[in-house]
């Protein structure tokens, strides 16, 4: 109760100026462009955010890996990454930016009353990752893009975080983070609940504040406002 | 084929070495060659289990280095001329374990005896992946209380992903063995049950082996359970174990609370 009458941790937008270096094809052409453009002004991108947008050419991810780094030799800060599949990018890389998607989002959300079933088919690239055995204390499951789905049990001391829904078929005693990305529309499903922690959308939820009635129950999870509900399932 | 078994649990103090000495010693007297080896660098005590400290002249980082070649580092038990310790050596460290060495060792080692068991340092570092990197077969040692569950799935999932057969996508044959388990906290809920550690670890049980005042003079004498007390019910489940890891059929018996007529009186009363 304590916690409620504090005021709540809060974030805000802001907009700001970023360059974005949107690099093309043939890429080698491009380095050499731009080592010939830093050459004459070394510090010219070392104190300003930069935006990398790859959707200009194609690459794979040990192409895109070496890219970073040689941009990272070369002191650039980047500030995020857009146009390229959110799965290359580890925890330890900088975040994902999606100009296109968000404005696709915006109209999606305001044709959501007149169609659900719209939205689902305006959204083709729907991922699933489905894992078939259980998931270890000390794994971490990392699934930006999409669903998790899990044929097992997730131990104490084990994480998924999943930028959707996660779906777990056996107990769930670590932690869960759904809609990572800030999906509230991500839900945590589990077979048997006894998790150590719930996290949708960016808001927790611990043990402490769970009815102890759904300890050992099939329960759901989803986001009502600010509030993470919880209900056994039948 | 000879198979390569490692002993872990990722917690210290549950009983892998013991349980290394015991599994050791029945598997040998079933007839087969044993040898077992002990990656505990630093910190040995499988020789102390097996009797064999002041017989340790040459231990597993002189055959990595070289300096002396296996058949002068095997020790031979003097109970079972079938059964062989390598030691660790207790003035180095873990770093002094090499991957090629490693390898080079258990590859010599597969081709004389049909078990080789490597005895698991406690933890999750460079020594215990070491250990459990060229298993065939993983015996997991777990205590029925939380944090050795816990740590046993630790260690689990380090068995998926760092061993040489995990890399080449097959699958460690995974075992659960659970030591000290106090059959007289049984039912009373102080302690975790048989069912709920088989369901947390999800693993094939290999066996239940009770405390017992019996494994520590046995440990003290330097012989293995299974040697010294053969009709203790410890070395009786180890011996249990034993069998099924050679592909054997028996029940599983879980130790439950002796009950005595007076003790069913009270309870009765009680009630």
């Amino acid at each position: 109760m304590l916690a409620q009458t504090r005021r709540s941790f809060s974030f805000q937008g802001r907009s700001f100026l970023a360059f974005v270096l949107a690099p093309s094809a043939p890429l080698h052409d491009w380095v050499q462009e731009l080592e010939a453009w830093t050459a004459k002004s070394p510090d010219f991108f070392s104190k300003k955010p930069v935006i990398l947008d790859l959707s200009g050419i194609s690459l794979n991810k040990a192409d895109f890996t070496e890219f970073l780094m040689l941009l990272r030799t070369r002191k650039f800060r980047l500030l995020s990454i857009e146009g390229v599949d959110p799965d290359w990018l580890e925890p330890e890389l900088e975040p994902l930016a999606d100009s296109k998607h968000n404005k696709d989002f915006q109209i999606a959300q305001s044709e959501l009353v007149k169609s659900s079933l719209s939205v689902l088919q305006n959204t083709p690239d729907i991922k699933t990752l489905i894992l078939n055995n259980p998931v270890r204390s000390g794994q971490s499951i990392h699934f930006p893009s999409g669903d998790v789905t899990i044929i097992g049990s997730v131990a104490s001391g084990a994480e998924i975080i999943s930028g959707g829904s996660i779906h777990i078929y056996g107990t769930l005693r670590g932690r869960a983070f759904a809609g990572s990305a800030g999906n509230e529309k991500a839900r945590i499903f589990c077979n048997r609940f006894e998790a150590e922690l719930l996290v949708i959308g960016g808001i927790y939820k611990s043990p402490e504040n769970i009815d102890k009635d759904f300890y050992g129950k099939p329960v759901q999870a989803w986001l009502e406002g600010k509030m993470i509900k919880l209900k056994q399932m039948e | 084929m000879a198979k390569v078994v490692v002993v872990t649990s990722g917690k210290g103090g549950v009983g892998k070495t013991t349980s290394t000495a015991a599994l050791g010693a029945a598997l040998a007297q079933n007839g087969q060659s044993v040898v077992v080896v002990d990656f505990d660098i630093g910190l040995r005590n499988l020789d102390l289990m097996m009797g064999a400290e002041r017989r340790v002249i040459f231990d597993l980082i002189n055959v990595i280095q070289g300096s002396a070649n296996l058949s002068q580092a095997l020790i031979r038990d003097k109970r079972l001329e079938n059964l062989y310790l390598l030691a660790a050596s207790q003035t180095r460290d873990k770093n002094a374990l090499t991957e090629k060495g490693v390898l080079q060792v258990i590859s010599e080692l597969r081709k004389k005896f049909d078990w080789v068991l490597c005895d698991s340092p406690a933890g999750i570092e460079r020594g215990a992946v070491l250990a459990m990197k060229h298993a065939d077969i993983a015996i997991i040692i777990a205590n029925p209380e939380i944090s050795s569950v816990r740590d046993s799935d630790r260690i689990i999932g380090l068995l998926d992903a760092k061993t040489e057969r995990a890399k080449n996508g097959q699958e460690v044959e995974k075992h659960l063995l659970i030591t000290r388990f106090d059959s007289s906290r049984a039912g009373t809920g102080e302690m975790l049950e048989v069912d709920d550690i088989s369901d947390i670890l999800s693993i094939p049980l290999l066996g239940v082996v009770p405390e017992s005042k019996d494994i520590l003079s046995a440990s003290n004498l330097g012989i293995p359970i299974t040697l010294s007390n053969k009709n203790s019910t410890s070395a009786q489940a180890y011996r249990d174990a034993a069998k099924r890891l050679n592909k054997e059929d028996i029940p599983i018996i879980i130790p439950t609370k002796k009950r005595n007529f007076l003790a069913g009186w009270f309870s009765g009363r009680a009630a």
